[in-house]
């Protein structure tokens, strides 16, 4: 096997509080090949926070440490900001949750697009105008020369959502973190959503961090699975293994997972003592 | 964009702007009705200050007939709004002017002052703004933050005052009191009544160096309290920018932090920016009253105090309503222009 | 005492009293924490001290004259120096924080009632009576309050009373957006309705459950409007409106030290310092009582 495109350690995210400081990511450590990672947890539970230290786009006074963070050979926990800022969107990128908040409400879709695309690549107006579109049309949307020119305002969830998506794949990076990317939308489209993102990652050979609360989304759209509570990365396993998960929060997630062929009267809360003790 | 849209833009254009008219046609009511309220609460008696009081019932009886204030308020009230409809405001007594003339040669000056104290209000007031909501808590946040406090704590005069005693009796960088050194009076033809823009016309430069440096200091203590104000809202705006998610979306994509600033964070708020400005343009006419007594500047808000010390009521009332409607109207101004300019609020 | 603090801080009070004491204690230590705003209370404090016992600190009368000493510079006799008719400008600030204090006193008092009542009654009602009201409210927000304080003293005379009318005449309408917004929220609210029920008259209602869930937003703005109360009353006097001699108002006093700006600095400048620090104290004490009792309204001048 070959070095992995990402690798963590002992990754650590602090936040100072009135109380004295929190940690809301407690020193986890995984790798990430040219695959799709699924972490699930609970809200708090510290996955957005990791999604976000990679980018190193967490504000102060949060503060990040790790004893190694190395994306394609490059470490990222040394990095200054200006290279980073190069590596940002260029080779890695992050669709976040909620488009109504995540676009910029004054700018219109095609602006935003070509934006990303732009700051790394300077091109001419015209041909990063023939990208958009292009890109446009790569997640699925009819029309893209209409849709270019609106504003965030005038589109639905779900198109907004493949705007992101458009505007986060355009300059072609190699590791998408997506947090959350569906759990702002109508039921309706997710799936949609999460094949655009599945087949465009597929397509260009990338990484993928999908970051997510629900278990079963993850395990039909990820290679592997780490789930997380409490800052803390309790299980590590393959999708197709999920069944075989061991620790009981995972057990007691799986449990609370509602089925097609439901048979119980009632759904089981999960019942945290049994690894509060941990 | 099908034509059907097209007309039911323009439909709610047309309804906005007739709402818009209506809305200003109001206040204005508004503000004729306290003025009016206010010419007639007056302890002085209008009649008497005619005839003298030393007049008899008749005489006085007559008198007050003559002048239409037999009459019920309502028919007093609207036949006060045709006279100002009119530009009719009655005579000054202590000009003895009619109040419109006075108005009208006083107003350029105060136009003038607060014209240049908002320019140096916006130039310094936004980039603060920005600085201090870009580097919170930082202590250039610390003296931009006691800054704005500070705006609200001086008294406009005493600051004139004191700017007056180091800038211009001590330091001698400025020129005093005044608009224009005596000796450069008159040598250019009044065009606009603003000096700087009449005498850069003339090409006298002698004269526009003249009345910038007595502008200056003036000018500049409007400048610090508009200053302090934009100073803080903007900051604030900012500050609520630069959480939105937004812009966190614009540095995932690798953006300059510059450029994330400007174009992310702060360009949605140059709309807002637009009505504060405007705000505080407006206040500064008002603030005006103050820094003009001070410094003798000839403008409305001298004419205003020199009235009030004299109790000329016409010219009280007529300078009240002039500088009033210029407040009204760019309030409400900077309202629709907010509404044409913010994407959000157009459709 | 640590026994009082956790019966305080119970997350789980067992009565009323023990949740609103413990809310306010959780306000007021937030508030101590706050140096800005511990400094305003001190500086508002310390005006009031200076106001209630004034001829006890003053060390001159406020109006005695002493002639052979005119326009003294600051010394050890005369902290601020004197005036020009040999009067001790400190003595006459000390009793100008009486004054000044009365002034914003009064103002709050007659305008913020109305306000609020304006406020509730529009909110409360709705329909006509709501644009009725709100529309006089506006035509008032949308005029320049000095011009328009001018224009009123000019009318009644000048005067400090007159001048107290004429400020609170300007400063009401805020009160009455800050209430109708607040009474609007929870107008349509169940324990309104339960209230309701009982068979409460409207007057009751808005007088006993309306008006005081208003109090904690338009004490914020009261406080933060204080400064510029004091600096309108000031300027009333520094224009001869307000207090008249030989009242030793702070805006007066400047506007009598003014003829000697130049060469006896000290006459115009020191009641300006009063000022300056009473309103910076009103400002600083409504900026924390605003992010301790209402974050969400910050910055919203």
């Amino acid at each position: 096997m070959t070095a992995p495109l990402l690798s963590i350690k002992n990754l650590t995210v602090t936040f100072p509080t009135p109380k004295g400081p929190v940690e809301v990511v407690r020193g986890i450590s995984f790798s990430l090949g040219r695959e799709r990672l699924g972490i699930v947890g609970e809200s708090g539970s510290g996955k957005s926070m990791t999604g976000r230290s990679i980018l190193k786009l967490i504000r102060p006074p949060g503060r990040v440490t790790a004893d190694e963070m190395v994306f394609d050979g490059i470490d990222l926990a040394s990095l200054r900001e200006r290279r980073m800022r190069a590596l940002r969107g260029a080779r890695i990128s992050m669709v976040m949750q909620d488009p109504k908040f995540s676009l910029n409400p004054v700018m219109t879709v095609g602006e935003q697009i070509g934006e990303a695309l732009k700051t790394h690549r300077p091109m001419p107006r015209r041909q990063l105008r023939a990208r958009v579109l292009e890109m446009l049309e790569a997640v699925r949307i009819n029309e893209p020369e209409r849709v270019a020119d609106l504003y965030p305002h005038e589109v639905s969830g779900g198109m907004g959502q493949r705007v992101m998506i458009a505007m986060m794949l355009i300059p072609e990076p190699d590791l998408l973190i997506a947090d959350e990317p569906t759990s702002a939308l109508d039921v309706s489209v997710q799936a949609q959503v999460l094949d655009i993102i599945d087949e465009l990652v597929r397509r260009n050979g990338m990484g993928l961090i999908l970051i997510s609360h629900d278990l079963g989304l993850v395990a039909r759209y990820c290679d592997r699975i780490l789930v997380m509570n409490g800052g803390e990365i309790v299980e590590e396993c393959a999708a197709r293994d999920l069944d075989k998960a061991r620790h009981p929060y995972t057990r007691g997630l799986l449990a609370a997972m509602p089925r097609m062929d439901e048979d119980r009267d009632e759904l089981p809360v999960l019942d945290r003592s049994a690894w509060a003790a941990t | 964009m099908s034509a059907g849209v097209v007309a039911g833009q323009a439909a709610r254009g047309v309804a906005g702007i007739a709402r818009f008219a209506l809305v200003v046609a109001a206040t204005f009511l508004g503000l004729l009705a306290i003025t009016f309220f206010i010419g007639r609460v007056v302890p002085i008696d209008p009649v008497l200050a005619v005839v003298g009081d030393r007049a008899t019932a008749a005489v006085y009886e007559a008198a007050r007939e003559r002048m239409g204030l037999d009459r019920p308020l309502l028919v007093q009230f609207f036949s006060y709004v045709g006279d100002v409809l009119t530009g009719n405001l009655g005579q000054s007594i202590s000009t003895g002017r009619a109040v419109v003339d006075d108005l009208g040669r006083f107003f350029p000056a105060t136009l003038e002052m607060a014209t240049v104290g908002i320019l140096i209000g916006v130039a310094l007031g936004v980039p603060m703004g920005v600085t201090a909501a870009t580097r919170q808590g930082s202590w250039a946040d610390q003296v931009i933050r006691v800054l704005g406090l500070l705006g609200y704590s001086v008294p406009a005069f005493w600051l004139g005052l004191v700017g007056l005693a180091v800038f211009y009796a001590g330091l001698g960088w400025v020129a005093g009191p005044g608009r224009i050194d005596i000796f450069y009076e008159g040598l250019v033809e009044p065009v606009t009544g603003v000096y700087l823009i009449d005498s850069l016309m003339a090409g006298e430069w002698e004269v526009f160096r003249n009345a910038a440096s007595h502008l200056l200091l003036p000018a500049s203590i409007l400048g610090f309290f508009s200053l302090a104000y934009i100073a803080r809202m903007t900051r604030s705006f900012m500050l609520d920018q630069l959480s939105q998610e937004y812009v966190t979306t614009a540095r995932v994509k690798g953006v300059p932090e510059r450029r994330v600033i400007w174009r992310h964070a702060f360009y949605p708020i140059r709309i807002q920016l637009i009505t504060v400005i405007g705000l505080s343009y407006a206040s500064l006419l008002e603030g005006s009253v103050m820094i003009e007594t001070v410094f003798s500047w000839p403008g409305i808000g001298r004419y205003l105090t020199v009235a009030l010390l004299n109790a000329d009521m016409n010219a009280v009332l007529g300078a009240t309503l002039v500088i009033g409607s210029v407040f009204i109207l760019i309030n409400k101004a900077s309202d629709v222009l907010y509404r044409i300019l913010d994407p959000r609020a157009r459709r | 005492m640590s026994a009082v603090r956790d019966w305080l801080l119970d997350d789980s009070p067992a009565s009323r009293l023990q949740a609103s004491l413990g809310r306010s204690w959780r306000s007021f230590s937030a508030l101590m924490r706050n140096p800005l705003a511990v400094a305003g209370a001190l500086i508002i404090l310390a005006l009031i001290v200076m106001a209630v016992f004034a001829p006890w600190i003053a060390p001159y009368s406020a109006i005695g004259q002493d002639l052979a000493n005119r326009l003294a510079p600051p010394s050890a006799l005369h902290w601020m120096g004197t005036d020009e008719l040999g009067r001790d400008i400190f003595s006459r600030v000390v009793f100008g924080s009486r004054i000044t204090l009365m002034i914003v006193t009064m103002v709050a008092v007659i305008s913020a009632p109305i306000g609020l009542l304006v406020g509730a009654i529009s909110g409360y009602f709705g329909g006509w009576t709501d644009r009725v009201l709100m529309g006089l409210t506006d035509i008032f927000l949308s005029m320049p309050k000095l011009i328009l304080a001018l224009a009123f003293v000019a009318a009644l005379g000048p005067g400090i009373e007159n001048a107290i009318i004429a400020i609170a005449i300007t400063a009401w309408p805020v009160y009455a957006r800050i209430a109708r917004a607040e009474t609007i929220t929870f107008r349509d609210s169940e324990f309104i309705a339960a209230v309701q029920l009982q068979g409460a008259s409207s007057a009751r209602v808005i007088l006993r459950h309306v008006l005081p869930l208003c109090a904690s937003s338009t004490i914020i703005r009261v406080t933060l409007d204080m400064a510029g109360i004091i600096l309108t009353a000031a300027g009333l006097g520094f224009l001869g409106l307000g207090a008249q001699p030989p009242l030793p108002e702070w805006g007066a006093m400047i506007s009598s030290g003014r003829n000697f700006i130049l060469d006896q600095w000290w006459v115009a400048t020191m009641p300006g310092f009063a000022i300056i620090a009473v309103s910076l104290g009103f400002c600083f004490l409504g900026d924390g009582l605003r992010d301790v009792l209402d974050p969400k309204q910050r910055d919203g001048r």
